[in-house]
């Protein structure tokens, strides 16, 4: 080959052509296009008709919007605005604004209260959300329940104090015993607690809420997203352990513990949660002491809980199925004992497999939250299928209202799946 | 060397009830069932002196005195002077109509819009995954709530097709889109249509039995016999020739606009509609991810083994991946028809007359019996549920993976 180097030949070129571009069809957005929308006749098909459904929605929805009349005071005025244009009238949610998300009967210079409380959730959240946060924020997320029940119904500091204390005398009573055993230190605290409760609550002098920093809010005030995100903080926030305990004694070796528990969790999800809520409404209050007069928010919060509570155990139970054997057993062989063997081997593992389901639970409670309107509370939907709509000046806004709910709920439902993607994703601790 | 320890043989001593497992399990299950019966004996105690101060009873006998109250949509005889037992039987059919035609529509988007999220075409793709995020993410009750006020905002009037140049128009003159509903042909049963109804019947049976012998021609002796148009042809002609020979015994009767309103031809409600459709799209969201998890769980490897076995795609997938993803759909999607169920109680939102809007509705607000009608009421949802789920655990055993 050696040959081929002498000179001989006139013309030899020493550099390399530069590469030439790509045919214009086989590169950028029209390689794109050809492969993902034109492929084949059917996708040009669909391709098109997918195109004409996007034109056919963006076409009735963007001069809607973009049309969108802001500040005016009823309806009509909006029409003599648009004449006959199309657009939307949006200003029934500025002009009722303060309804839609506190409700009607919430005291207006109280506002901040609970605009208070929604911020602290965050902040509240935070640490439990994102655990890369310092450890020493949950101490936030400990006293949030206690700060925002007083700050949403307000009355005297004493009763959240009171319950604080409780549950502080119950954890010093568990630390206390719990090197004992455990189940010593679990009944004990719960002992405490309710001591602490029952003495504390004879301590409230009477009428302590008459004159008292923060003036008292009655539950059956509380209306509007307001209402919605109150239920769906708490009783998911409630429903977790109980559905962690309901799992655990699903899966228990003793008949009886779990014929309890599979009767409760059956019958729970055997039957739709307005029956649930009927309950609440008009049967509830049968089977507390005579006496007493618990309120109907108080009666859904436990309804409920006790609903979603049976969901999160039949995902927990899913966790604990998916558990390999080898794990019970060598907690077994480690000489724990059922506490120890739950609490440090088998519930973080087996919580960490249900985090999507239970997402999924809390995301389904959090849209059916708004089924409290059929028993005449006024959350979100109920304050716009009742008062709003009813107003002489709102009567027929109906795209604007139910638009504005639909799409509160949606930021808040796909944030928090996408949050719990997120979440899947720093906890894969396999090595895929 | 070989002494095994025997437990002790002691006699029983009370602290072993706490110390020793073979005892403690009978000592919680006691405590348990101590609390368990103090905690009803409790409810029961408030239950009664409650009912006692409010002067009432728990009585069933209000099933047995008239309604008083009229039922715009009911699939059997009802009138005002009806019993309250005769309702609660319209709402429970009504129930069951609404939550069978959702889940056959519900089935059809879900598989639609699943198979379509999977597609290689981009847009088409995106589009069915914004379908899905949507309706997953808003509340069933502001769906059926939007729905129903698109049936009564935007379709027209029964009056708006008056005239002799009417504002709309019925759809192929057999279908009319009013805002009280949609009044669609009903069928007229002539003398000798039961004939047809009966060779109609039998020919189903043939296409199953033409089938099923295709099958086991094709598996002893590798004959492959067209399935296709013989199964249309066996499913058609029959039943065609007949209701021709017989004179055309099954009529249409078209619904009329008579004064102010449809005559004629079934009226299929506002509130029907509008549930059917909500519940139907909303769980087709559901079961779009179901199928598309299906489809997805069945690895690369079961396709690429059936092609190298020399199967055309058609059969790949109606042989190989479709068996198995099924046996991942099905068991979710079961659970969404369960939901479907127990979703349609919702209809008290619209005013459809199903079993929670009749018995735990109106019949409640009547009677003032609120236990014995809710109890019924959930009575009635957990057979529906606990059925389901027994015919869903029957299925789940004969698909299971036979392991060896």
């Amino acid at each position: 080959m050696s040959d081929s180097q002498t000179n001989s030949v006139a013309f030899v070129r020493t550099d390399p052509i530069p590469p030439a571009a790509p045919p214009f069809t086989t590169s950028g957005p029209v390689k794109w296009a050809k492969d993902n929308l034109f492929s084949t006749p059917a996708y040009t098909l669909l391709t098109v008709a997918a195109l004409y459904v996007i034109y056919l929605i963006l076409s009735n929805t963007l001069p809607w919007i973009f049309n969108g009349v802001w500040n005016t005071s009823s309806l009509a005025e909006c029409r003599e605005v648009l004449q006959g244009v199309s657009g939307g009238c949006f200003s029934v949610l500025t002009e009722r604004w303060n309804q839609l998300i506190f409700g009607f009967k919430y005291p207006v210079e109280e506002y901040w209260r609970p605009s208070m409380a929604f911020l602290l959730l965050f902040v509240a959240a935070a640490p439990v959300l994102f655990y890369k946060l310092p450890r020493q924020l949950l101490i936030i997320t400990g006293l949030f329940p206690f700060v925002a029940f007083w700050l949403i119904w307000g009355g005297t500091i004493l009763a959240p104090l009171i319950a604080l204390a409780g549950f502080i005398a119950g954890y010093l009573v568990y630390t206390r015993l719990v090197t004992f055993s455990f189940a010593a230190g679990f009944f004990g605290g719960i002992a405490a607690a309710f001591v602490v409760w029952i003495v504390g609550g004879e301590l409230i002098p009477e009428g302590a809420s008459e004159n008292a920093w923060l003036a008292p809010v009655a539950s059956r005030d509380l209306g509007g997203f307001m209402l919605n995100m109150m239920l769906g903080v708490t009783c998911v926030s409630l429903s977790l352990p109980i559905g962690i305990a309901l799992a655990l004694g699903r899966q228990s070796d003793m008949p009886l513990i779990k014929w309890i528990c599979v009767v409760f969790i059956e019958f729970i999800r055997g039957v739709p949660l307005i029956t649930l809520l009927f309950v609440a409404s008009v049967m509830l209050a049968y089977f507390f002491p005579p006496e007493s007069s618990t309120d109907l928010f108080v009666r859904v919060v436990i309804m409920i809980t006790m609903f979603s509570s049976a969901y999160i155990a039949e995902v927990i139970r899913g966790g604990l199925a998916a558990l390999p054997r080898g794990q019970y057993e060598a907690a077994d062989s480690l000489g724990l004992d059922y506490a120890q063997a739950m609490r440090l081997i088998i519930l973080p593992q087996a919580l960490k497999i249900s985090i999507p389901g239970i997402v999924n639970i809390a995301v389904g409670l959090f849209k059916d939250t708004t089924l409290v309107s059929v028993i005449s509370m006024f959350d979100i939907l109920g304050m716009i299928r009742g008062p709003i709509l009813a107003a002489t000046e709102w009567n027929g806004v109906y795209w604007e209202l139910l638009g504005f709910a639909a799409l509160l709920f949606f930021v808040v439902c796909y944030g928090i799946s996408q949050y719990s993607q997120w979440l899947e994703r720093q906890l894969a601790t396999d090595h895929r | 060397m070989t002494t095994i320890t025997d437990p002790p043989q002691g006699a029983f001593r009370l602290s072993m009830l706490i110390n020793d497992t073979r005892y403690r399990s009978y000592t919680f299950q006691f405590i348990a069932l101590l609390a368990l019966i103090s905690a009803f004996a409790y409810l029961g105690s408030n239950l009664f002196s409650n009912l006692a101060a409010a002067g009432l009873n728990i009585s069933y006998g209000f099933l047995g005195t008239p309604a008083g109250y009229d039922i715009n949509q009911t699939l059997v005889e009802y009138n005002s002077q009806s019993t309250n037992a005769r309702a609660a039987l319209v709402g429970i059919l009504n129930t069951l109509l609404v939550a069978f035609l959702a889940c056959v529509t519900a089935t059809v988007f879900g598989v639609v819009a699943g198979v379509l999220r999977l597609s290689n075409n981009w847009l088409v793709s995106k589009l069915m995954s914004f379908y899905v995020e949507i309706f997953r993410n808003i509340p069933v009750l502001i769906w059926i709530i939007i729905i129903f006020t698109i049936m009564i905002a935007v379709l027209p009037g029964p009056r708006a097709f008056r005239g002799d140049e009417p504002e709309a128009s019925m759809f192929l003159n057999a279908i009319a889109f009013t805002n009280r509903g949609v009044y669609i042909p009903a069928p007229v049963w002539g003398p000798g249509s039961m004939l047809v109804v009966a060779t109609f019947i039998l020919s189903v049976i043939g296409v199953f039995a033409y089938r099923r012998y295709a099958t086991k021609l094709l598996y002893d002796t590798g004959r492959l016999l067209p399935m296709g148009w013989p199964s249309l042809a066996i499913l058609f002609v029959p039943t065609l020739l007949i209701y021709f020979v017989m004179g055309m015994p099954i009529g249409l009767d078209y619904p009329e606009l008579k004064g102010f309103n449809f005559a004629g031809g079934i009226k299929v409600g506002g509130p029907l509609i509008a549930l059917w459709f909500a519940l139907s799209i909303y769980t087709g969201a559901f079961i779009a991810e179901n199928v598309r998890a299906g489809i997805q769980a069945i690895s690369k490897g079961q396709t690429e083994a059936a092609g190298a076995l020399g199967l055309r795609s058609g059969r790949i997938m109606n042989l190989v991946v479709l068996p198995q993803a099924l046996r991942v759909i099905i068991p979710p999607l079961i659970s969404q028809y369960l939901n479907i169920t127990k979703n349609s109680s919702l209809a008290i939102a619209v005013g459809y007359a199903d079993i929670t809007a009749t018995l735990g509705g109106i019949t409640l607000n009547q009677t003032g019996r609120a236990i014995e009608c809710v109890l019924l009421l959930m009575l009635f949802y957990l057979t529906i549920s606990l059925s389901i789920s027994a015919v869903m655990n029957v299925y789940n055993n004969s698909v299971k993976l036979k392991e060896r």
